[in-house]
């Protein structure tokens, strides 16, 4: 199986994806001449030309849009945000017109589009450009939203996103493009709502998805030093999320610990507690807990970022606390 | 009226220690209550004065109900008094409810980790804890909490015994006077005289009408020579000469008990519902006569102290059980009885099982008898054990292969040392 770069990995979900439906295309800013700004859709210019692969101005708002319209005619969009942080901006057409158009429409108008791009902090961004959005889009009901942690599951994603006929928000990560993994030649699908065990165990079960997995897999490796069996969750997708999965591991190990890049308040993993404590109470032997972002804008100094984003350490913390080890 | 032990249901006031009017420190003792098990204290939960005392000396009220008013001096109560839901009998779960309403700021004690709920707190057990109870059939009360603030989480209740009720007329900690004797049936010139139950006698009652009857028994008995064993415990008793108590008949009968369990642990059992428990731990309650009742303080892995250990152990428990000053820990657990009538002339009897265990043996008096020995007629120290089985856990022959074993071991006393 051959080993490739998650950037590679979304590379060759587009190329693939728009050489077998004529109407995929790609749309936004330095995504053409420029080849990408994190290099995503290298060479796609010149294997299919300006109509598909669309250079933009600096107009968020309004390239969203003209990608609800494209949708709205037929054409499959997949528009790009240079980071989701300027997606604020477009959030009117996300939100309110892809979100909504087919129901509001009562079906006329479909809406086979896909917004994505790098999502959360990377390094010394500052505050105003290392948002994460999981929550705020997975609120909205009309929209997909998934979040793949790594080069396999990026490919596999973006090919399910492209040929949903749902709008999907696809959350990237700029500290994931460089990350390397093996990913299965050939067509390989990765299904929307779904999530993946990325480690099995029988103690606490973390839960955690894209940036938070790498650091909950050294937790877990950690806490296996320690001796205890960590499971590790990668969901994948967060709306819709995969109960199934959550509650079948939960109910393997009675507790747990859910990590997220974003803020603590009305965060994505509060959902998943609620999931939790609502379909599992019987089987918890202790409250859920969650490792997040400290609820501060990101710091733009070296050491305040680092001290404010999930570490391993902070998820040990967690999950020996749910052990009651502490 | 607090719950002051896990099986309380209600309590007999005897006697108030503080006056209307005095003043009153968290802790200080209010009254003495007789529970279903001993006499114990009622403390205050406040720093106050006892404005108002509710309870008449000798009534009996629900745990739940309130007994007192402790607030600031002057303040007025009120003649109605909100009384918490009592408790509930058999669950894992108590409310106790709450005793003294308080006006001043409540110095609320710290639910104690151990058996007695106190003041308006409940068990604080995991989700996942509570269910394991419920299935095992453990009381949530005897389970000390490791998780914050005393939660009990599934880790604490690994180790913990399931318990389907207290052993008969078990006795909690007390530091109170014995309770004043129920008088002795004397001949007033009235045709009779009622005595109301006291607590002790109201939970022998109840613990063994759901013993005799529900629990399909049947005994066999068996005579044991007891000359050997009566030598080795003259020799051993003349070794120890002053430096230790004497080893007693006790001591080697419930030893000997042990180890034949311990080969048998088809008797060493507890019958449940729906599934039997075979401990691979033997624990052996040792029936003690206490004034007014019976309790059964329990010798912990009797099969693996010495008889010097047995005979300290039992000593220390009759004498506690005397005064009623036993734990729940003490009294609850045991996997099998022994109930001694011997010291009262009795030749043989018939026990009654301690649910939910599969047995109890019952010792009669060594009496020289007239045995035959290889031909002849010769006077031998003789006991007569009768064995009572649970039908459901012990048949006929496994019960009679155990106290084979049992005969063997004290018929042949070197070989359990």
């Amino acid at each position: 199986m051959p080993t490739i770069t998650y950037r590679d990995a979304l590379n060759q979900a587009l190329r693939e994806e728009m050489q077998r439906d004529p109407n995929v295309f790609l749309m936004g800013e330095e995504v053409g001449v420029y080849q990408g700004a994190y290099k995503v859709s290298r060479g796609l210019l010149e294997e299919f030309g300006a109509q598909r692969v669309v250079d933009t101005p600096i107009a968020e708002l309004g390239f969203a849009g003209i990608g609800v319209g494209a949708a709205m005619g037929g054409l499959r969009p997949v528009i790009e945000f240079m980071t989701w942080n300027f997606a604020t901006l477009a959030l009117d057409q996300i939100v309110n017109s892809a979100a909504k158009m087919l129901y509001m429409s009562g079906g006329q108008f479909p809406m086979p589009i896909v917004f994505r791009g790098p999502n959360g902090a990377a390094l010394q961004l500052g505050a105003q450009h290392s948002q994460a959005w999981e929550s705020w889009l997975a609120h909205i009901p009309g929209l997909k939203v998934v979040a793949p942690a790594t080069p396999a599951d990026a490919k596999g994603l973006l090919k399910s996103a492209i040929r949903d006929n749902n709008p999907v928000i696809v959350l990237e990560g700029e500290m994931l493009y460089n990350t390397k993994g093996e990913v299965p030649d050939g067509e390989v699908l990765v299904p929307i709502g779904k999530a993946d065990l990325k480690r099995d165990g029988k103690d606490v079960t973390l839960v955690c998805h894209s940036k938070t997995v790498t650091p909950t897999l050294k937790a877990a490796d950690q806490l296996a030093e320690q001796g205890v069996a960590a499971e590790v969750l990668d969901l994948r997708s967060l709306r819709p999320l995969d109960e199934e999965a959550i509650l079948g591991s939960v109910g393997k190990t009675n507790r747990a610990v859910v990590v997220e890049e974003g803020w603590p308040h009305a965060g994505i993993g509060a959902q998943v507690v609620d999931l939790i404590q609502r379909e599992a109470f019987d089987l918890l032997d202790a409250p859920v807990l969650r490792v997040t972002q400290a609820d501060v804008p990101m710091p733009y100094n070296k050491l305040l970022e680092r001290a404010a984003k999930p570490s391993p350490d902070k998820v040990v913390a967690a999950a020996r606390r749910v052990l009651y080890l502490e | 009226m607090e719950a002051l032990s896990p099986t309380m249901e209600e309590g007999r006031l005897v006697k108030w220690t503080k006056q209307e009017g005095e003043g009153v420190k968290t802790g200080e003792t209010l009254a003495e209550v007789e529970t279903d098990k001993a006499v114990m204290e009622l403390v205050a939960r406040a720093d106050g004065q006892l404005l108002k005392r509710v309870v008449a000396e000798g009534a009996t009220v629900p745990v739940g109900n309130v007994v007192a008013y402790i607030g600031a001096p002057g303040e007025k109560v009120d003649g109605a008094a909100p009384s918490a839901p009592a408790a509930q009998a058999g669950s894992g779960k108590r409310e106790a409810g709450s005793v003294v309403p308080v006006a001043a700021p409540a110095a609320a004690a710290p639910a104690p980790a151990v058996a007695v709920a106190a003041e308006g707190s409940r068990i604080k057990a995991s989700p996942l804890a509570k269910r394991i109870a419920r299935e095992t059939g453990v009381d949530l009360n005897l389970v000390r909490g490791s998780g914050p603030g005393g939660r009990v989480v599934r880790r604490d209740l690994e180790g913990a015994r399931a318990q389907t009720a207290s052993a008969p007329a078990a006795v909690a900690a007390s530091r109170a006077a014995p309770v004043p004797r129920p008088a002795s049936p004397v001949s007033t010139g009235a045709p009779y005289e009622d005595i109301p139950l006291t607590q002790i006698r109201k939970t022998i009652a109840k613990r063994l009408a759901t013993s005799l009857g529900p629990v399909p028994h049947f005994f066999l008995t068996t005579e044991v020579d007891m000359e050997r064993a009566a030598e080795a415990r003259e020799a051993l008793n003349q070794e120890l000469g002053d430096q230790g108590k004497k080893i007693s008949f006790n001591d080697i009968i419930v030893k000997a008990t042990a180890l034949a369990l311990a080969r048998h642990r088809a008797c060493n059992a507890w019958f449940q519902d729906d599934h039997i428990r075979y401990w691979n731990e033997v624990h052996i309650g040792m029936a003690v006569a206490v004034e007014d009742g019976l309790i059964t303080p329990v010798i912990r892995h009797a099969d693996r102290k010495s008889l010097a250990e047995i005979g300290a152990a039992a000593r220390e428990l009759a004498q506690r059980a005397r005064e009623r000053r036993l734990t729940p820990d003490e009294y609850t657990g045991s996997t099998f009885s022994v109930s001694n009538l011997g010291m009262f002339d009795i030749d043989q009897f018939t026990a009654v099982i301690n649910p939910p265990e599969a047995g109890i043996i019952a010792i009669g008096s060594i009496v020289q008898r007239p045995v035959v020995v290889g031909g002849s007629v010769v006077p031998r120290r003789r006991l007569r054990i009768t064995m009572s089985c649970d039908h459901r856990v012990i048949d006929g022959a496994t019960g009679a292969a155990f106290l084979q074993t049992l005969k063997q071991m004290l018929e042949n006393p070197l070989a359990m040392l």
